[in-house]
């Protein structure tokens, strides 16, 4: 079967609820969370739902530009995960916890 | 450079130079310089003296423009006529004698440097007053003078008292000063000019009406009141005292004091068309001779009897100018220059010698301690009191005379002030000089004549109280037109002295007799009180009955401060209430109002990023949900 039947099966406004939801569930971690780990998984959640969104868009649109938008959010989003990660270790290493209410020690 | 500039120069030159170098030099070399910079001022005052008399109408000097204010222009003119060069004279030469006397008065003062700089400064602005050539050179100088009293009052500022005497000359002076510059403003909006001769030639073109020529008058003679202590305005004079015993002598009695009737006297143009103002002037010059003197009689300070003195004479000159008497107000302006000078630093000579006492009735027999001061101060007495042939005599009995013409009542008043000068003066002088010592021991051991740069002085304004009397000899005792100083002011007095009456060479004789026997009787009174009994004033508490009231100053200024200074007090406190109880209230509400609302908001800045996250989500879907039900 046809990828793009597969996907053209499907109705739309699926793709925005499901991207809605997942969004929103990154936005509620990352508001009511403190782990920073979690924090970035649910920043990443975010993202994702944001890229799931420009592709089916792009594919409904039969314009390839969003996908194109996608492959450089998930360049970003991968740096921005290497350096996240890295500021946590560093942290981690310093207090032995990855509380983000910590990061108010940093204030000089 | 011109020579009236040299002579206003050179006193400010003092200033500067004992103001600013005096600290670091020694005081002989700093009171000399000083003295010497008035006598400097003296001698070419007298140079351009001798040029008026030798036909020279006045010599004028105007430097750059003062103030320029739409078509009204003053210059920083000065100008030399009679009436100032006269003036010029009595500034600088007692000026001069009196410096001479500070420097041994001063001695050891704390501020001796200081001293110096601020008389030398009163002459500067003295002179700028009586130099100028419009009427805002002379408020220049009027004020400059006020500024130097207050200086010079309070020049012992460590006592409280006599920096409250200081503020006190200066506020009443202030009343005056307003009156002044009330008539300056009616001046420049009605002749678009302030000078001299713009002024009265308008006057007497007719320019003016009379009604605004009255309040004028009025206003300036309301000035006058403040410089020259006459009621109301007159109870500073008698607090100035405070001040050391030159800058009474001074300030407080030969010159500054006399500023008011220069005022009258350089605007007798428009008094003579202002009778009414000239009423005033009459009534009040007699009310303030005769309450001063009535006060002088209780009074056992002995500076304070000078200064009631003073403001007793001013109001006799004062006299003078409300019957259009000019020259005799000016004769009797010089004469009093001379001996109320000698009187005071005859009394500074006395305290001086007594270590600081001031009380005559801790004095007594300071005859053989202190012959020099003793005979000076006598011939001080015996002038002011009217002894004949002395010059307080003629220039009493010249003002009398013209009153006598014009207002027999005021002259039969006039004489009863002048008995009761004669009484005080007396009573001063035999207290102090005759009798016992009723000091302390220590103080006789210590009573001493004062030095020579004290006593040079004193014998030279003796001589000068002793003879003042030959500048205006009357008509009776020589020939006609013999009164020199009448004759000299004439071209500056022009037509103002037409329509006065002169009585009769027989009216005269009977008026002097009077005068003379005034002088007398009171002569008589005290020496058989003082002498004969040898009482000696009571202390403060034994005094009884009437006596209360001029030994209380007629409780004037406890009726000042009831009625102006508590109420201005109060109204001081009722708007500090109401600042206080309304306008800082309601900003005290506005500024809390606005801190608990920010206090409110403050607390959503919490400095936690994740609230920060979720007021962006809050404010983005409130965005959106506005964007649809739009």
């Amino acid at each position: 079967m046809n990828p793009d039947s597969i996907f053209n099966a499907l109705d739309i406004s699926h793709y925005i609820y499901l991207s809605s939801v997942l969004f929103c569930i990154g936005l509620f971690g990352v508001l009511t969370r403190r782990n920073a780990i979690v924090l970035l998984m649910c920043i990443e959640l975010m993202l994702n739902a944001v890229n799931l969104l420009f592709v089916a868009f792009s594919s409904y649109m039969g314009d390839t530009a969003g996908q194109q938008f996608v492959f450089f959010i998930m360049v970003v989003a991968a740096a921005e995960a290497a350096v996240g990660l890295a500021i946590i270790v560093m942290i981690y290493r310093n207090t032995r916890s990855t509380d983000v209410g910590l990061f108010v020690k940093l204030k000089g | 450079m011109n020579i009236l500039l040299i002579i206003l120069l050179s006193p400010f030159f003092g200033f500067l130079f004992s103001g600013l170098a005096g600290k670091y030099l020694s005081e002989k070399l700093t009171g000399w310089i000083s003295s010497l910079s008035l006598l400097v001022s003296f001698i070419i005052s007298l140079q351009v003296f001798m040029g008026l008399g030798s036909g020279a109408a006045a010599f004028e000097s105007t430097g750059f423009t003062f103030l320029a204010v739409g078509d009204v222009f003053v210059d920083f003119a000065i100008q030399a006529d009679r009436l100032t060069s006269i003036m010029m004279l009595v500034i600088t030469g007692i000026g001069f004698l009196i410096h001479v006397y500070s420097i041994a008065y001063m001695h050891g003062d704390a501020g001796f440097y200081k001293f110096f700089a601020y008389l030398n400064l009163f002459v500067f602005n003295m002179l700028v007053l009586v130099m100028g050539s419009n009427f805002l050179m002379l408020f220049f100088g009027w004020e400059g003078v006020g500024l130097c009293s207050y200086l010079l009052i309070g020049f012992w500022y460590r006592n409280a008292e006599y920096g409250k005497a200081a503020r006190k000359a200066f506020i009443m002076n202030r009343i005056g000063d307003l009156g002044l510059l009330v008539g300056l403003f009616l001046v420049i909006a009605n002749c678009k000019s302030l000078s001299y001769s713009d002024v009265f030639t308008a006057a007497k073109s007719g320019a003016l009406s009379t009604e605004l020529v009255t309040a004028i008058c009025i206003s300036f003679f309301i000035g006058a009141m403040g410089k020259s202590a006459q009621i109301p305005l007159y109870t500073w004079l008698p607090d100035a005292m405070a001040g050391p015993t030159p800058v009474s002598a001074l300030i407080h009695a030969a010159t500054m004091v006399t500023a008011g009737v220069y005022l009258v006297v350089r605007c007798n143009v428009l008094f003579e068309m202002a009778p009414a103002a000239q009423q005033l002037i009459l009534w009040v010059g007699l009310a303030t001779s005769i309450l001063a003197a009535l006060i002088g009689l209780k009074q056992n300070d002995i500076k304070k009897v000078l200064a009631y003195s003073t403001v007793s004479q001013l109001g006799l000159m004062f006299i003078a100018l409300g019957v259009g008497a000019y020259s005799a107000a000016m004769f009797h302006l010089v004469t009093h220059a001379f001996f109320k000078a000698l009187l005071f630093l005859g009394s500074g000579s006395v305290i001086h010698g007594m270590g600081g006492e001031q009380d005559i009735r801790k004095m007594g027999g300071l005859k053989s301690h202190m012959p020099i001061t003793h005979y000076t101060f006598l011939i001080g007495t015996l002038a002011i009191s009217g002894m004949p042939l002395l010059s307080g005599f003629f220039s009493k009995d010249e003002i009398l005379a013209m009153v006598f013409a014009e207002q027999p009542v005021v002259w039969f008043l006039a004489v009863c002030s002048a008995l009761i000068t004669g009484i005080y003066m007396f009573r001063v002088f035999m207290v102090t000089f005759l009798g016992d010592f009723r000091g302390t021991e220590d103080q006789k051991h210590h009573l001493h004549e004062s030095p020579v740069l004290i006593t040079m002085p004193l014998l030279a304004l003796a001589v000068l109280s002793l003879a003042g009397g030959l500048l205006n000899l009357p008509e009776l005792f020589t020939h006609e037109h013999s009164q020199w100083l009448k004759t000299w002011l004439a071209p500056v007095l022009g037509t103002s002295q037409e329509g006065l009456h002169h009585p009769s060479h027989q009216t005269e004789w009977i008026l002097m007799g009077i005068a003379v026997s005034a002088f007398v009787i009171a002569w008589l009174f005290t020496r058989n009180k003082y002498i004969a009994k040898s009482s000696v004033p009571e202390s403060d508490e034994d005094i009884q009955g009437l006596a209360k009231w001029p030994a209380g100053k007629f409780f004037v200024d406890e009726l000042y401060d009831g009625v102006f200074v508590k109420s201005i007090e109060k109204a001081g406190n009722a708007m500090i209430n109401a600042d206080s109880g309304v306008f800082s209230a309601v900003m005290d509400w506005v500024s809390a109002g606005i801190s608990w609302i920010s206090g409110l908001f403050g607390r959503i800045q919490n400095g936690r990023i994740q609230y920060y996250l979720l007021y962006m989500v809050v404010g983005i879907i409130l965005m959106l949900v506005i964007n649809i039900f739009r």
